[in-house]
């Protein structure tokens, strides 16, 4: 036997796994047995074993932009926090639009050897909007989903196409619901704050009317659409009247916590798309979680280097890191203060995502891979800027104190994070 | 004396009270304006930096001026001479010119909150010389000042502001200010120039400019860029002076026979305002041109006092 995890709180709300016990693991698989010794055993009293989480919607910014984040480092920030599976997105320079790419991400990532990389391949050749990539080379190669994120597909006859082509693969089309005309040049959500402050706005409208769009493409076509980053409260309203199981969906941690009136102090680090919406719409999306509307908890994690970001407001890029505080800004703002449930946010972070990108991968129980995630619930850090294992630090939290440690990582039954430390 | 402030950022964040003390200094500094011999000594050896990364003539050179009179040493630096050009980031070149020791920076940015980014991370003092469509705190100032210098009270003073509400950073310190000094502020615009989001501002808000005009003290006439039209604010420049210009016809059929014209310059004659209003008793236009040199002394000289002898704790 390879691995025995004793006297650890076993937590998976999918199989009502709740209780504490040992674990032992086996050839990369949870093993029923006799606690017989292992080859390496890890004491678990006082942490909580999860199943691994899964961020479906991560930048690694590799190939092309080095400088912000590589796969080995965002694969190191992805560990810190708790993920052992990433799901990258295509929107590299040049974009994954061919197996040559996908083949490259996964050779890199199998090198750095920490989480488990899952490259996104685009839906349109140089995620240009115009004719749809070679979706079954992208498939074969090892892509999960497509998606050409950072911009949306404007053009709805190709969506179209693209959600009619990709049942081929039962796999999802993961679209960013921007009406670019509407969002036109905006900073920050449109609202009484973005009048306040002089900035021109994004409206509510430009993620909403993308999203009725893509529910009714979806309807026509029976393809499957997974939205990203839904940020209003009018998607959540048109998620919740059509719903139907070919549309699912993803909320960020920032788009849980933070609203609009955050950026009166003109921090670039709030600075992301969609944009912080109002409180309200903070607190539809929360309800949405709770309820099981939005189904998936994703970073939308977007390292820049400071000189991209440490500008004046309206010339700083869009979007902001994750990966490392995503589950314990989450556990510390909603679980701890009764907002939403420990079960709720471990399925939104484990089982949910595997379930949508048909990942077998999320479980404790015997049988299941052993992706592991094991926790210091009462262990307390502060977010500075010189936490981070990604290479950026243009995180929404700096200064937060938070609850919730990382303490091991277990992927297919070996340790890849103990105690701050890599093992690769 | 002096302001218990580092910087001058924006209406929004100034007390009535200092308010009143820039005022009531700008009145002393006014004085100066009509010596024969227009310069004191009061800023000797302290250096100004004026950044301007936006075209302007007037803020510049009221600038300009209100350090001179007060005997500051200034440097001007403008976007098109700047390293801005070269790449160099906004906080690049300010830190530079901090590192020769000036000790105060006047910013004109095309980009909202771009003084606030750099009074954060400057030790020099920071005065807000406008900034995207946020605040022209300056602006309202020295228009507050026109004001109390032709009515007793701003007390349900009636103050309308007509134009491109949206993209005025004008209006919005105009409005802060005046409600902070108690005046009731009307807006008119076409609905594409007013922003959707008017609740939290406390003001009233009419589409025509006939109902506009009646039982106003002032009418504040903002400029119209002629760019709004690509942008499909408006189908036409024509249009809006159909509905919008002020002309001497429509102010003696429909406004107060008291009633006086500000507009922040510079004037468009025949577009937003005729010219036949624009040279007339009515208009204050260019009282509001020599109150900028007196308010923006007494801004001067009120953040530097904390410099020069500390601040009041």
């Amino acid at each position: 036997m390879d691995l025995k995890i004793k006297n650890v709180h076993l937590f998976d709300p999918l199989n009502k796994i709740d209780e504490v016990g040992t674990l032992l693991i086996d050839k990369g698989k949870v093993i029923k047995g006799s606690e017989s010794s292992a080859r390496q055993e890890i004491d678990g009293k006082g942490l909580y074993l999860f199943p691994g989480f899964v961020d479906v919607h991560s930048h690694f910014r590799e190939p092309g932009a080095e400088d912000a984040e590589t796969i080995e480092t965002g694969s190191k920030a992805a560990v810190k926090g708790g993920y052992t599976s990433v799901c990258v997105m295509p929107n590299t320079g040049p974009p994954i639009d061919n197996e040559g790419l996908v083949r490259f991400i996964k050779e890199k990532s199998e090198e750095v050897g920490l989480c488990r990389v899952f490259p996104i391949g685009t839906v349109t050749k140089g995620r240009k909007g115009k004719e749809l990539s070679e979706m079954a080379h992208l498939y074969e190669a090892g892509c999960v989903a497509f998606s050409d994120d950072g911009d949306c597909v404007m053009n709805s006859s190709v969506m179209r196409n693209a959600l009619e082509y990709s049942k081929l693969f039962n796999v999802p089309i993961i679209d960013h619901p921007e009406d670019v005309f509407l969002s036109n040049k905006g900073q920050m959500h449109e609202g009484s704050v973005s009048t306040e402050l002089g900035f021109k706005g994004i409206p509510d409208i430009s993620e909403s009317t993308v999203v009725a769009r893509d529910i009714l493409l979806s309807k026509f076509t029976q393809g499957r659409i997974h939205l990203a980053h839904v940020s209003t409260a009018d998607s959540v309203k048109l998620i919740k009247d059509w719903e139907t199981d070919k549309v699912t969906s993803e909320v960020t941690p920032h788009h849980l916590l933070l609203s609009d009136d955050e950026i009166k102090d003109f921090d670039p680090n709030k600075k992301m798309k969609p944009p912080l919406r109002t409180r309200y719409d903070v607190e539809v999306m929360q309800k949405a979680v709770k309820d099981g509307l939005i189904e998936v908890v994703a970073t939308d994690h977007a390292p820049h280097p400071d000189y991209k970001k440490e500008l004046e407001f309206a010339e700083a890029a869009f979007g902001v890191t994750g990966l490392e505080t995503s589950f314990a800004v989450l556990y510390t703002e909603l679980v701890k203060k009764g907002k939403l449930t420990l079960g709720i946010l471990i399925k939104a972070l484990s089982s949910s995502p595997c379930n949508i990108f048909n990942l077998p991968l999320g479980e404790v129980k015997e049988g299941a891979t052993a992706d592991f995630t094991i926790v210091d619930l009462k262990g307390v850090w502060e977010v500075t800027t010189d936490v981070f294992a990604s290479k950026a630090k243009n995180s929404p939290f700096l200064g937060r104190k938070l609850k919730g440690i990382v303490r091991y990582c277990i992927v297919d039954g070996r340790t890849i994070f103990k105690n701050g430390d890599f093992i690769s | 004396m002096g302001l218990d402030r580092k910087d001058l950022l924006g209406i929004q964040d100034l007390s009535i009270d200092e308010i009143e003390e820039i005022l009531t200094t700008a009145e002393h500094m006014e004085e100066i304006l009509t010596r024969p011999i227009k310069k004191a000594p009061t800023l000797r050896g302290i250096t100004v930096a004026n950044l301007f990364f936006e075209p302007s003539t007037r803020t510049l050179n009221s600038f300009t001026l209100a350090e001179k009179r007060l005997s500051a040493d200034s440097i001007n630096l403008s976007a098109a001479s700047s390293s801005v050009l070269k790449g160099e980031t906004l906080l690049d070149t300010a830190k530079n010119i901090q590192a020769m020791e000036v000790d105060v920076m006047v910013v004109r940015h095309s980009m909202p909150g771009s003084p606030h980014f750099l009074a954060k991370r400057l030790k020099a003092s920071v005065i807000n010389a406008g900034d995207g469509c946020h605040e022209h705190p300056t602006q309202a100032l020295l228009d507050i000042m026109t004001i109390k210098k032709n009515f007793p009270s701003f007390k349900d003073l009636k103050i309308a502001i007509i134009g491109d509400i949206k993209h005025s950073r004008v209006s919005r310190s105009l409005i802060l200010g005046l409600k902070k000094m108690g005046a009731k502020i009307t807006l008119c615009a076409p609905p594409t120039l007013l922003p959707l989001w008017l609740e939290p501002f406390g003001v009233e808000f009419e589409y025509s400019l006939e109902k506009t005009l009646p039982g106003k003290d002032i009418l504040y006439i903002l400029r119209i860029q002629k760019e709004r039209q690509e942008e499909s604010f408006l189908p036409s420049l024509r249009e809006y002076i159909k509905n919008y210009s002020l002309t001497y016809e429509k102010l003696r059929k429909f406004a107060s026979k008291e009633v006086l014209i500000m507009h922040p310059g510079p004037i468009n004659r025949g577009i937003e305002i005729e010219s036949r209003i624009a040279d007339s008793e009515y208009s204050l236009v260019l009282n509001q041109v020599t109150s900028g040199v007196a308010v923006r002394m007494s801004i001067l000289y009120l953040l530097t006092q904390r410099k020069l002898y500390g601040s009041k704790d």
